[in-house]
């Protein structure tokens, strides 16, 4: 198959050595909780059906917490059109489309597999985006569907819920059986192992959700990459992106008339203004990282090599 | 410290109009020609919200006859009318914007003055870039007596906004107007009935 987009091998890598160093933590993990001689089925079984739940039901969760509903091609023509002619370019099964109303320019995409996956967008985004611009952003959400995304950070995500579940256990056991009520050495032992447990269980905790987190970039990045790339618009992608994650996403879309019955009238709310957590913690590339991939792409796309 | 034990209590005020900064706008206008190439279309719109109690015919009555003698009393060209959303409007017609400013202050200092400076909401300027086209593309800067802050609002068809022309002119606003910082707070006014 020729394209004119050449592959991008470094990103590739990074996801691979991602990928390794989760699955290495995770036998090292297995093998630690083997060598201080515990079962811990119960608590396998507890992260299994947990995470179970969250990948079978991930489209009806991810729908409910954002108050979006499914609509029909009826409600919604031109937005289904859309998802049409970009599942027809991109070859997959259209996935259900939904809408949430609210003004903050958003838009995901979930379910387990490309059959049951849904698409959402806000009506915030729909009203701040061109036609090209929205198309983009659905041309990614398609991407994060083909890539089958979800069920890979479910996965990816898997040792991390059950380090989690593992301390805040051996933290109950410690708090409410006690650790021992001193009699002879095997209770000090006892204590010591469940210490020990909760400890590496910590660490464990920790490493996996930096690596989860850098996982989720580079999905990110990666499903930057396609849309852009099956709608041959990188531009369109770079500035919705823009629109949606700079200054201009603050500016509302709800007129005043109809905000100012429960903002304006009486108080003068300060608002804090928001923190951001160092990128290290971020689920989502920074814009420039992702804008500079897209003109990068752009510039492949006018020059192919 | 009462901000505090306001907010304990839970007996927050109505926040008082602020006019004054309304002042600015005259020299704004020249900024915004000179620099963005917009002129000011000669109208500008008061919006404030009818009480709605017992005397509601009253208060009508009061804001009527206070009207009337602006108009004949200071020669305001201006009329009334209610929009969809159930406020009402005062537009006034006034060519040159130092003038302009002063009629929407006074129409404004009145509602005050009756009592009503809760109920104010906002006035909107407005501004266009080419006077002579038949389609021409308006600009408004809204007025926000709550805040006395100013913010652009230039609205395009289907309930949009031109939000990259809007923080471009945020730049050039701000040598000689307070304008809104807080960008949460610049909500649409679609279907504005000012031109």
């Amino acid at each position: 198959m020729s394209t004119r987009y050449p592959k991008d091998p470094g990103l590739t890598a990074r996801m691979t050595v991602t990928i390794f160093l989760l699955g290495l933590l995770y036998v090292a993990f297995i093998g630690a909780l083997l060598a201080v001689g515990v079962s811990y089925t119960v608590v396998i079984v507890i992260a299994g059906a947990l995470l179970f739940a969250q990948y079978f039901f991930s489209d009806k969760i991810a729908l409910f917490s954002m108050h979006a509903r499914v609509v029909s091609e009826q409600e919604a023509p031109e937005l289904h059109a859309m998802v049409d002619r970009l599942c027809a370019l991109a070859d997959m099964p259209k996935p259900k489309v939904g809408i949430a109303e609210s003004d903050v320019p958003n838009a995901f995409a979930t379910g387990r597999s490309p059959r049951a996956a849904v698409v959402c967008v806000t009506r915030g985004i729909m009203r701040r985006l061109d036609y090209q611009e929205l198309e983009a952003v659905l041309s990614h959400e398609l991407s994060h569907v083909a890539h089958r995304d979800v069920a890979v950070m479910t996965i990816a995500s898997f040792l991390g819920v059950l380090a989690g579940l593992i301390t805040r256990f051996t933290l109950y056991a410690g708090m409410f059986g006690g650790y021992g009520g001193g009699r002879d050495n095997d209770n000090n032992n006892g204590a010591a192992a469940v210490l020990g447990i909760m400890l590496i269980s910590i660490i464990v905790y920790a490493i996996s959700f930096l690596l989860t987190r850098a996982l989720s970039r580079y999905r990110e990045l990666s499903a930057d990459r396609s849309g852009a790339i099956l709608i041959g618009a990188p531009a369109a992608l770079a500035s919705a992106l823009t629109k949606v994650t700079g200054a201009m996403s603050q500016i509302p879309t709800r007129d005043l008339r109809s905000a100012e019955a429960f903002n304006a009238f009486f108080f003068a709310p300060a608002f804090a203004k928001g923190f951001s957590l160092s990128s290290l913690f971020s689920t989502h590339p920074p814009l420039e990282k992702r804008l500079e991939q897209l003109a990068r792409l752009e510039e492949q796309m006018r020059h192919p090599a | 410290m009462t901000k505090f034990f306001d907010a304990l209590l839970g007996r927050s005020k109505p926040v008082p109009a602020r006019l004054d900064a309304l002042f600015g706008l005259p020299s704004a206008a020249i900024t915004l020609q000179t620099e963005a190439g917009l002129v000011p279309t000669g109208q500008a719109g008061v919006c404030f919200k009818p009480v709605a109690d017992a005397s509601f015919a009253e208060v009508q009555g009061d804001i009527s006859k206070l009207l009337t003698m602006l108009k004949e009393q200071q020669e305001i060209k201006l009329e009334e009318l209610d929009d969809k959303l159930g406020y009402h409007w005062v537009i006034i017609t006034e060519p040159d914007i130092g003038e302009l400013v002063t009629n929407v202050h006074a129409v404004n200092a009145g509602l005050e003055d009756a009592g009503y400076g809760p109920q104010l909401l906002c006035s909107v300027f407005g501004f266009t870039s080419a006077p002579d086209n038949p389609k021409p593309q308006h600009a408004y800067l809204v007025y926000l007596f709550k805040r006395g802050s100013f913010y652009p609002f230039i609205p395009l068809d289907g309930e949009k906004r031109d939000n990259v022309a809007e923080l471009h002119l945020k730049g050039i606003l701000a040598k000689d107007l307070k304008v809104e910082e807080d960008l949460q707070r610049w909500f649409p006014i679609w279907g504005v009935p000012v031109s």
